[in-house]
């Protein structure tokens, strides 16, 4: 188990580099010298030289590389070029607000979208099937920032039961936050519940063709028995894979939704440092979002091998 | 006589509109009585399978639904129980066992779980108890060390184990009707007699009735007292083992029992042709070598296979699955490259030869697969299938199709099936192009890797003769790599034995079948089912 | 090659005809697509005005009988600009879907069918997809400022990875098919079995995949736009037009809520025709999804 856990987390490393070396080289690739694009239209030749001086971009490639590489081992993600603070600082300001709006996503999702699936794969073609499938393509084509404008139209410009934006932090202000975190947890959600629910609906559809599902239902087994402690535990794997990848999905919808309903999160911070061309915020925050990911699904790759015993690698 | 367990009484079940008959299963009727093994055998669509889930009340919901007819089983009707009684017949008045015991298992629940399930959902005993009772059954049907077993996971135990745990699971609660949907297809030969003399063992000490759905003759002769013979979902006919198989009344049935391969080997003159194939410690090691590897598990799929083959001979490779008989095959057509050893050809070693080099040598071996479905590509008309060989070796579009024409009439086909596509040709007739397209290139070897073991019986029966037809027409050599021990007798004039990679037994095909020396070779052959029945395939002719 | 080009016409309006009645909703989709591709290319004859033009209409009138959308903050018509505005979303997407189609299937049928550069391609291809799609065209933006161009291509990279995977696991499949093994054996040469028997394969699932890829790339230009790191500003595409009317939505909500449905009702449209031509050309994998 351990020595799994341990591959595992080894396999993850040349991924974290190929990231890093992305992330790097976005910059240092692009035509035309990175200090001016950074520095904007209005910068002086000594802001630019100090810019070109802070990112080392005098250096040669490989040594710039290894330079950032030593930086970011030693947890060292630069400095922003904006407010001059290290973007590590930066980063654990504005962490709460992501971290809570993401988790009370990702239950609300979960909760809502595996009930759904497995309902839809139950009543394979019939109309409550049609109308889980309805909602999930609805839930995919909507932009996370249109539905959050919708949600705020009807429920605080016209029924005004919930505020339109801010955030307050569960430990301090608990009905405050569950006033301010209700319509963008749902609109975040959208996107995700409409992924969790089509894959749940999928590969539970698939597994109640499988013959062990059959077996069951000779022994005189019931239908909720068969659905949930046949069908649904067998299809746990694909669900858990897709709850992983799909944060992928959540991290970009929480840079838009933070944006929408002004959450001074590390969406925010993304926002902004885009639109102070702040480019070490930027890097930083792509690679502990990218790293994140990577871990997270790490972890669910070692959760499969409670899900399911064949599973050890 | 005492009562029927089951009686099935004019029973038809109707298939969706739209396919090539109205009904899965027409007027069908039979009887199980208690301690009484019911065979109901036939090819595939006949209806047998149809027969055994609508017993169990197991049709797919909505394509399938018995339309007339009564089942009762013990006098009860189950088409018209309601969902709820018909649960609970199952498990505790009739139990089913399938065909894959790989996937008929829940894999991510305990083999001990999944018998204890049957007790749970039908006793109302105290999880003690049914701890003890899924211990008592598990050891009467004979699985090792029962307290250790009953926590594995189906994925760690072997096929022949888990179709042991299927039959557990079934009588656990002492049902009064077992049906068996194929339940040995899936397994090894020395597999399938173990669980066929467990399954007759049970039966007997409990006066189960058994429906035991099979396409295997062999299997019937083995264990069957009485026979029901289906085609097209029709009965064709029924009555004692004996009888149907000795003295068959349908015409059907009797071509069915001639298709049947004896297994014992005609008379064959030995063949003296040159040797147009010999390997030399032909070797395929698998082994995971990557930087994670850890130690390195390393699986000699092949190990040390020498082999000769000349002209106008037929070489059977037999084994079971995982011996190695398919990778010798492969490693000889190159389809994957061999860890060591020569293969030659005519003389050219072609082992290491790089692809470049090899194309010119890839004529010479032609290869037909076992899966007929997967062996044509879908989205090309057969013709193009043909041509593609030649035209690759230079020939004319014209010339090529010209021949494809006459060897389509040569392997019994239209040569106007040429512009058609795959998949409106049945598996037979597939496999006929599969030898068209192989003799189009003219090979000086044929290797037919399992060719037949995918069809029916009766269909098996001609592509054999076709088989033996063009080798002899063509004066080539065969490479016939099979499982089956009838097929392999009538048709090869020596044959190899390979277990776990290596070769244990080799010789003339009447010799090896007289006299088997190697172990493995005897318990083989003792394992084959219903022996001293089958035809001479061939017998017209030699 | 002779009978597999020559399959007859009829089949195949038998087949659209078929389309239609069993799949509706895809068909509807399909026409509302039309209906939004022909409004994007006739703009200029659609009664419309010039979309930059200034004080047409009073400031952040509400939509109404004249002004069918209302203005904006700077007085221009809504109206104009939304029609003007899918040409960029549909620009976008079909740009991204037919690059990222076509690059993803030549790197996935090379890496799928030689081992030595699998390992690789696949472990850029692993970090490639790590990245948040968003964050990685957030990204290249930002570095390479903002045009129609960088746009395209910031989106087109991380749609790569996944065309990648698609055509690599349709190839390993069907690579071990008897009748490429066959082919093989009778002397086909690698080029010509790519080509004949395994490309023929990866079609039917690459078509599904554009046209998601192409509701996923209108999806993140608009999201790029409104969050400032899109399409520059004085184009008038959706995703803009949403991000200027941002601050006056509590008194102006059409500003941003007519753009957004449109936005929303093109993807939908698009996801829709997806999932039908799914159904149709990829039975297998519509079972899995």
């Amino acid at each position: 188990m351990w020595f799994f856990v341990l591959k595992r987390a080894a396999s993850t490393l040349p991924v974290m580099l190929v990231v890093a070396l992305v992330v790097f080289l976005m910059l240092r690739l692009t035509p035309g010298d990175p200090a001016v694009v950074i520095a904007g239209d209005q910068a002086t030749a000594e802001q630019i030289a100090r810019i070109r001086a802070t990112l080392g971009l005098d250096l040669p490639l490989h040594v710039q590389f290894l330079t950032w590489m030593g930086q970011i081992l030693k947890g060292d993600l630069g400095v922003s070029i904006f407010s001059n603070l290290p973007v590590t600082t930066l980063i654990g300001q504005r962490l709460e607000p992501t971290l809570v709006l993401t988790a009370t996503t990702i239950v609300f999702s979960v909760l809502v979208a595996v009930p759904l699936g497995v309902l839809a794969a139950w009543k394979a073609g019939g109309w409550v099937d049609r109308l889980v499938m309805v909602f999930s393509v609805v839930g995919f084509s909507f932009p996370v920032f249109v539905l959050g404008y919708l949600l705020i139209y009807k429920f605080s410009l016209d029924l005004k039961w919930l505020p339109t934006q801010g955030y307050r932090s569960p430990f301090t202000d608990f009905q405050g936050f569950l006033r301010t975190i209700t319509l963008p947890t749902i609109t975040l959600g959208a996107i995700y519940v409409a992924l969790v629910t089509r894959i749940t609906r999928a590969s539970v559809l698939e597994v109640l063709g499988e013959d062990y599902i059959r077996t069951a239902r000779a022994k005189g087994q019931n239908e909720r028995k068969v659905l949930f402690r046949h069908a649904l535990k067998n299809a746990a794997v694909p669900i858990a894979t897709v709850i992983g990848i799909g944060v992928a999905l959540l991290i970009g919808g929480a840079v838009v939704t933070e944006t929408v309903f002004n959450i001074p999160g590390l969406g925010r911070l993304v926002v902004d440092a885009i639109l102070r061309r702040d480019y070490p915020v930027i890097q930083g925050l792509i690679l502990v979002f990218s790293f994140t990911y990577i871990l997270i699904n790490m972890l669910i790759d070692v959760a499969y091998t409670v899900l399911d015993p064949r599973i050890r690698y | 006589m005492t009562a029927p367990v089951l009686s099935v009484e004019n029973l038809t079940v109707r298939l969706p509109a739209g396919g090539d008959r109205a009904n899965a299963v027409t007027d069908l009727s039979l009887t199980v009585a208690p301690g009484e093994i019911v065979c109901v055998v036939g090819e595939s669509g006949s209806g047998k399978s149809v027969t055994a889930h609508s017993v169990m009340g197991l049709l797919p919901k909505g394509q399938l639904t018995p339309s007339s007819g009564r089942i009762l089983l013990e006098g009860e009707d189950v088409l018209a129980a309601s969902p709820a009684r018909l649960r609970d017949l199952r498990g505790t008045r009739m139990a089913m066992i399938f065909q894959e015991p790989m996937t008929a298992l829940n894999p991510v629940l305990k083999v001990g779980d999944q018998i204890d399930e049957v007790l749970r959902i039908h006793t109302p005993m105290s999880a003690a108890e049914r701890r003890a009772r899924v211990l008592e059954i598990m050891d009467a049907v004979r699985l090792p060390d029962p307290a250790r077993m009953i926590d594995a996971y189906p994925h760690q135990l072997s096929g022949g184990q888990r179709q042991r745990i299927m039959i557990a699971q079934a009588l656990v609660l002492d049902p009064a009707l077992l049906i068996a949907d194929e339940p040995t297809t899936a397994l090894d030969v020395t597999t399938q007699a173990q669980i066929l003399k467990l399954v007759a063992e049970m039966q007997t000490r409990r006066n189960t009735g058994v429906l035991f759905i099979t396409h295997d003759f062999g299997v019937v002769a083995e264990i069957a007292d009485r026979v029901v013979v289906m085609q097209h979902g029709r009965v064709v006919e029924q009555g004692d083992r004996e009888t149907v198989l000795r003295e068959p009344r349908e015409a059907y049935t009797k071509m069915l029992i001639a298709s049947v391969p004896s297994i014992t080997p005609p008379e064959r003159p030995p063949v003296s042709g040159p040797i147009v194939l010999e390997t030399d410690k032909l070797s395929k090691t698998y082994g995971s070598t990557g930087f994670f590897a850890g130690k390195g598990r390393v699986v000699k799929a092949a190990a040390d296979v020498d082999l000769r083959l000349r002209r106008g001979e037929t070489l059977g490779v037999v084994g079971e699955s995982g011996s190695g008989k398919s990778t010798v095959a492969r490693c000889i057509a190159r389809l994957i490259d061999p860890s060591a050893g020569a293969i030659r050809l005519s003389g050219v070693d072609i082992a290491t030869m790089p692809e470049r080099e090899l194309r010119p040598h890839r004529r010479n071996v032609q290869v037909v697969f076992q899966d007929p479905y997967r062996s044509l590509n879908p989205r090309r008309t057969v013709g193009d299938s043909i041509i593609e060989g030649p035209t690759n070796f230079g020939l004319s579009k014209t010339d090529a199709l010209a021949r494809a024409r006459d060897l389509m009439g040569l392997v019994g086909l239209s040569p106007d099936a040429l512009d058609r596509y795959p998949h409106q040709f049945s598996g037979g007739q597939r496999q006929r192009i599969c030898i068209a397209r192989a003799l189009a290139m003219e090979p000086q070897l044929l290797i037919a890797d399992e060719a037949v073991s995918a069809l029916d019986v009766s269909v098996q029966a001609q592509v054999l003769r076709l088989l033996d037809d063009v080798r002899k027409r063509f004066d080539l050599a065969v490479l016939f790599i099979t499982h089956d021990l009838r097929v392999a007798a009538q048709v090869c004039d020596r044959i190899m034995v390979m277990q776990n990679g290596s070769v244990v037994e080799e010789g003339a095909t009447r010799d090896v079948f007289a006299a088997p020396k190697h172990p493995y070779t005897k318990a083989l052959f003792e394992a084959a089912p219903g022996r001293e029945f089958g035809s001479r395939l061939t017998a017209d002719l030699d | 090659m002779s009978a597999a080009d020559t399959v007859p016409a009829p089949r195949r309006t038998g087949a659209l005809a078929a389309f239609v009645l069993r799949r509706p909703f895809a068909a509807v989709a399909a026409l509302i697509l039309i209906a939004i591709v022909a409004a994007a290319v006739l703009a200029p004859w659609l009664g419309t005005v010039d979309p930059r033009k200034l004080n047409v209409l009073p400031r952040m009138r509400p939509p109404s009988e004249t002004a069918w959308f209302g203005s904006d903050q700077f007085g221009r018509d809504l109206y104009t600009r939304v029609v003007y505005g899918a040409r960029v979303s549909l620009i976008v997407g079909f740009t991204v879907a037919l690059l990222s189609v076509s690059i993803g299937l030549f790197i996935g049928l090379v890496s799928g069918y030689l081992r030595r550069l699998d390992a690789v391609v696949m472990r850029i291809m692993d970090g490639l997809m790590s990245i948040p799609g968003i964050l990685l065209a957030i990204g290249l933006v930002a570095v390479s400022g903002a045009s129609m161009k960088t746009v395209i291509i910031a989106i087109t990279i991380p749609e790569i990875p996944r065309v990648v995977r698609l055509v690599r696991a349709v190839v390993l499949s069907v690579r071990e098919e008897p009748y490429v093994e066959a082919a093989i054996s009778v002397g086909t040469r690698l080029p010509l079995i790519l080509v004949r028997h395994i490309l023929p394969n990866c079609i039917p699932p690459l078509i599904v995949q554009a046209t998601y890829v192409a509701a996923s790339a209108m999806l993140t230009e608009a999201l790029l736009s409104f969050l400032g790191a899109g399409t520059p500003p004085e184009i008038p595409s959706w995703g803009n037009m949403m991000a200027e009317g941002r601050i006056f939505f509590p008194i102006a909500p059409w500003i941003v809520l007519i753009p957004g449905c449109a936005l929303a009702l093109t993807i939908l449209s698009v996801n829709v025709l997806g999932d039908g031509l799914r159904d149709r050309l990829d039975p297998k994998i519509a079972k899995r999804m």
